[in-house]
């Protein structure tokens, strides 16, 4: 069927016409929905745009800051108050790409795409979705998202590390410096007199969505950030992951390799 | 930059260099930097149509029956076409030299034996609406067992891939299911040898993956001509291939070709022209047929996989006496080029060394992959691959210096090659000597001093043996001797006797695929155009197969005169020099 | 099939198309308007043959909604020469055989200009980042980064002169 775009002035309307229609999809910056278009998708003929400004807006509130779900990843790298973010929006794609993709539309990314969300479910990412009345955890959101294609990203929201030292975010791609994850790295890892309190660590590509490092952020918890404190997080590595084998790497060498690029985020080394 | 070793050979050569070593400007560099060089796809034409393929899921399947009832009243769409529609609808590349019996469809019908064949092609006004067309296609498949393996295909009860060739090999000479080399007796030498090293060394397919895919534009011109813009490489295979395919005389066909977005060997064997031309046969209009990125690098033809089995043996003091190969090409499942790769592969062994004693089998084979073809030094570069690590570790075996070890065995001036001529303007020593010098590998005083230009010739080494070990294994007799269909006749005769028996070669471990990567398989929704497989039907009954009448020897086919022109060639080795 | 009148700046020069619902910006540049630079290479955004500025910014013209370029400014590799003056980067292209195939070549220079306008001395990392979303198949890239240095050299003695 020939295609047809919508545009909406706002989420609500756009999150409406997409529950109405099941042949409908939200164009985010369109790099995953025009791909599907010049692969001949019959999935959708239906493109749901939203024009309103303020999902591409960035709002510092106290210690956590809001990102409106059409920002790109190139405003992302450019916004002062987003200084922490920008090595991870720098991983993605190339530079044209991120001219499109979206902070919102990465969220949606199927594995092993969705590097920039890894780094926001290390910062406590909270998702505001269209008509919802409180935002959920980003967290809670990646285990229903595949269930729910209808749902409509209004924001998330993340903490502003106080300190730029306590996250950290590594990419492993067998191309560089634009690559598929292998697998990506995010951990947040606040000091309070020299102790780890409240590590936050999160893998892309490890799963079918990112997600948490629960066993490694319980083996940090007290401990210094130096190598003898940390080697109880990394033979923890992958516990309680069933890493996926897929065309880039096999379960096992996830596996294998995990523990290796896990100490060098959490100890700062070079790759 | 580039350093002159000109001292080397230097009484070989007027040294009196105009174009080497010096850059020279290419021809089409500017129309690259200013985005005007002509590819293909860089033509306007009004009311320009899209052609797609419905594309099989299977690696092996039978086709029960295709519906396009309602893929032909889609909207947009001008023809739905299928194999019945393509006026000599089987051929191989090579035909057009004489070298090969046709085994390909343009378009399949009868059963697809790759995972990608196309069976059914729609021409719509769009893109878009062409796409929407092939999802409406509904075919019903009967899943056959598959084979992925160059060996597991040669196993006797492997699944027949091209039924051109039902023992999945092509017969070479009409007389044998492999190419054979024979020099000397290398059981012999295995017997003198002091040592006997044996390796296996394989690689898998190869994708050329150009930045430009495969693609051609074919439109009317004039009352009886078509015009076909093409990425082609090689203008006249495409000609001849079209004119063969459509039964049409070559000059009814206006092939322009030119700027190539990369090739690489993935546009030599294309088959987008006589698509592209018969669509517009078909429907009046100009048509555009183009791989897009999955396709190309799914159903576009890459470097086929090989697989080499190398076996020396080594005299005491370092020389190779003999050299056995068994290789295995893996075609696909259809024969394209690669019969050519393995006599091209033949006409190389044993590699660039002297070597008294060199038997090889090579074997084209066919399987369930996706048909390969040519990239960069086909038919060389993997058994090149094979030859040098297995030169490596016979020198690690022995407890040779392997720069040393290749001086030893290199071939001189004079000396005679394997496949009877004698060797000249060989350098391999003096390239050994550089690199050792380069990398910083040092040789003994006495492998620097060597030189390709002298030694050579001496004794034995400048005769073909005198006795050459021979041997009929591998013969093909009726149902594997791969007839091909006279005019006229319904189908090859065959008789089914068994398959002669042929050793059982050392398990392999099963090909597994590990299926393809989330994010790059088409998305959901495209599985339109891989038909849906239907729930599984149930097995039919086996063939009672054709009368066991005995056939008399097959001749070969007349030389069609009306059809595109042939080029005489001893490719086939049905002719002596 | 519904079709939308579109204006918007290419090349310098005003343009107009009617585009289809849902079209994406390489079609209507190639088949709609007859500016061939641009080329089809994946339409996945992998390969970085359809880069084209818009408001001079790098996009991958076979992911844009052709649509949304409405009243914005267009740049392809096209409008780079200045009638039979070549920019720079052209220049240097030739000059450092930053091309075989040149199927990429488009691509490439315009990814090479965006650097160039945001940053006029490039290191080479800078030349990497910068053109890491355009494939070549080709060269293996070197001389096409010796290419883009040389350019921003060349831009800077230019501009101080």
């Amino acid at each position: 069927m020939p295609i047809s775009v919508k545009t909406c002035t706002g989420i609500e309307e756009a999150a409406r016409t997409l529950a109405g229609s099941r042949s409908a999809r939200l164009f985010g910056g369109g790099t995953l929905v025009m791909r599907a278009l010049n692969e001949g998708t019959q999935e959708f003929d239906t493109l749901v745009r939203v024009s309103d400004p303020a999902l591409r807006q960035v709002k510092p509130e106290g210690d956590r800051i809001t990102i409106g779900a059409a920002v790109t990843m190139a405003e992302v790298m450019a916004n002062r108050d987003l200084g922490f973010l920008a090595p991870v929006a720098r991983t993605i794609g190339g530079p044209a790409v991120r001219s499109a993709a979206t902070v919102g539309g990465n969220l949606f990314a199927a594995s092993p795409y969705g590097d920039v969300t890894v780094a926001l479910l290390a910062l406590d990412g909270m998702v505001t979705l269209a008509g919802a009345a409180r935002p959920v955890s980003l967290e809670d959101f990646l285990k229903v998202r595949d269930r729910e294609p209808r749902t409509v990203v209004a924001a998330v929201t993340i903490l502003r590390p106080r300190d730029a030292q306590a996250f950290r975010f590594r990419k492993v791609s067998r191309v560089k410096p634009k690559g598929i994850s292998v697998m990506s790295i995010a951990a947040y890892l606040p000091l309070s007199g020299g102790r780890i309190t409240g590590a936050r660590v999160a893998y892309g590509a490890m799963g079918p969505t990112p997600l948490r490092a629960k066993a490694v952020e319980r083996a940090l918890e007290g401990r210094s950030l130096d190598a003898a404190g940390i080697a109880a997080a990394l033979a923890a590595a992958t516990e309680g992951l069933d890493p996926p084998t897929d065309a880039l790497a096999s379960s096992w060498y996830r596996r294998e390799v995990a523990p290796v690029h896990l100490r060098r985020v959490l100890l700062d080394e070079a790759p | 930059m580039i350093e002159f070793r000109k001292e080397l050979f230097r009484d070989e050569r007027d040294d009196d260099l105009h174009e080497i070593g010096k850059p020279t400007q290419r021809q089409d560099i500017a129309g690259h930097v200013t985005g005007r060089s002509p590819y293909y796809d860089d033509h306007a034409f009004e009311g320009l149509a899209h052609l797609k393929c419905l594309r099989s899921p299977h690696h092996h399947a039978r086709i029960r029956s295709i519906d396009t009832r309602e893929a032909e009243r889609a909207p947009g769409v001008y023809r739905v076409i299928l194999a019945k529609d393509v006026p000599h609808n089987l051929n191989t590349l090579l035909s057009l030299m004489g070298f090969g019996l046709d085994d390909e469809p343009l378009i399949s019908g009868g059963k697809v034996a790759y995972k990608g064949e196309p069976v059914a092609a729609v021409v719509a006004e769009s893109e878009r609406a062409a796409f929407d067309a092939i999802a409406k296609i509904r075919v019903a498949w009967e899943v056959l067992p598959h084979v992925l393996d160059v060996e597991e295909a040669l196993k006797p009860g492997a699944p027949v891939v091209n039924e051109t060739y039902p023992g999945n090999t092509f017969t070479y000479h009409e007389t044998y299911d492999h190419q054979k080399l024979r020099y000397g007796d290398v059981e012999a030498a295995f017997r003198q040898a002091d040592r006997v090293v044996e390796g296996r060394y394989q690689m898998s397919p190869i994708e050329q993956a150009p930045t430009e895919t495969c693609g051609a534009i074919a439109a009317q011109e004039g009352a009886d001509r078509f015009v076909c813009y093409t990425s082609t490489q090689a203008l006249f295979f495409s000609l001849g291939t079209a004119a063969k395919l459509l039964k049409l005389p070559s000059n009814r066909l206006h092939l322009i070709g030119g700027t190539v977005g990369g090739g690489f060997g993935g546009k030599v064997d294309s088959l987008h022209e006589p698509m592209a031309i018969l669509g517009c046969m078909l429907t009046g209009r100009p048509v555009k047929y183009m791989f897009d990125r999955a396709e190309e690098m799914q159903v576009g033809a890459p470097r086929g996989a090989e697989r080499w089995y190398l076996k020396d043996a080594i005299g005491r003091d370092g020389r190779i006496l003999g050299r056995q190969f068994t290789g295995y090409f893996d075609s696909g499942a259809y024969t394209r080029l690669s019969s050519y790769a393995i006599i091209k592969s033949a006409g190389h062994l044993p590699g660039p060394y002297t070597i008294p004693n060199v038997s090889a089998d090579v074997y084209c084979v066919f399987t369930n992959r996706t048909p390969a073809t040519a990239m960069r030094g086909f038919g060389i570069t993997g058994v090149d691959f094979a030859i040098e690590s297995h030169m490596d570790v016979v020198a690690h075996e022995i407890g040779m210096n392997p720069i040393e070890f290749r001086i030893l065995n290199a071939y001189r001036d004079g000396d005679m090659k394997a496949h009877r001529r004698i060797a000249k303007n060989t350098a391999l020593i003096e390239c050994c000597q550089v690199v050792s010098e380069k990398a910083n590998w040092p040789i003994r005083d006495e492998f620097r001093r060597m030189s390709s230009m002298v030694g050579g010739g001496e004794g034995d080494n400048g005769r073909v043996p005198n006795y050459t070990a021979t041997d009929q294994k591998g013969r093909v007799d009726g149902r594997n001797r791969g007839v091909a269909r006279r005019p006229g006749e319904e189908r090859p005769r065959s008789v089914p006797a068994a398959p002669p028996p042929r050793p059982v070669p050392p398990p392999v471990p099963a090909y597994a695929s590990t299926g393809p990567l989330p994010g790059f398989a088409p998305t959901p929704g495209t599985a339109g155009r891989h038909a849906p497989p239907p729930s599984p039907q149930p097995a039919p009954p086996p063939n009672s197969g054709a009368p066991a009448a005995a056939a008399p020897p097959p001749v070969p086919p007349t030389p069609n005169r009306t059809g595109p022109n042939r080029f005489s060639s001893s490719v086939s080795g049905l002719r002596r020099r | 099939m519904a079709r939308k009148p579109i204006e918007f700046r290419h090349n310098g020069r005003e343009q107009a198309a009617f585009v289809e619902e849902g079209a994406n910006l390489l079609d209507v540049l190639r088949r709609g308007i007859g500016d061939f630079a641009p080329k089809y290479g994946c339409g996945q955004g992998t390969c970085g043959c359809c880069t084209v500025l818009v408001d001079g910014a790098p996009h991958l013209a076979c992911l844009t909604l052709a649509e949304s370029v409405a009243g914005r400014v267009v740049e392809t590799a096209s409008g780079l020469a200045k009638g039979t003056e070549l920019h720079p980067l052209q220049q240097a292209f030739m000059d450092h055989f930053a091309a075989q195939c040149g199927y990429c070549t488009p691509g490439m220079l315009m990814a090479a200009k965006v650097l160039l306008d945001q940053n006029p001395a490039p290191s080479r990392l800078d030349v990497v980042e910068a053109l890491a979303g355009n494939i070549c198949r080709c060269t293996g890239y070197e001389p096409i980064i010796t290419a883009v240095l040389d350019a921003a050299s060349r831009l800077t003695g230019r501009r101080s002169a």
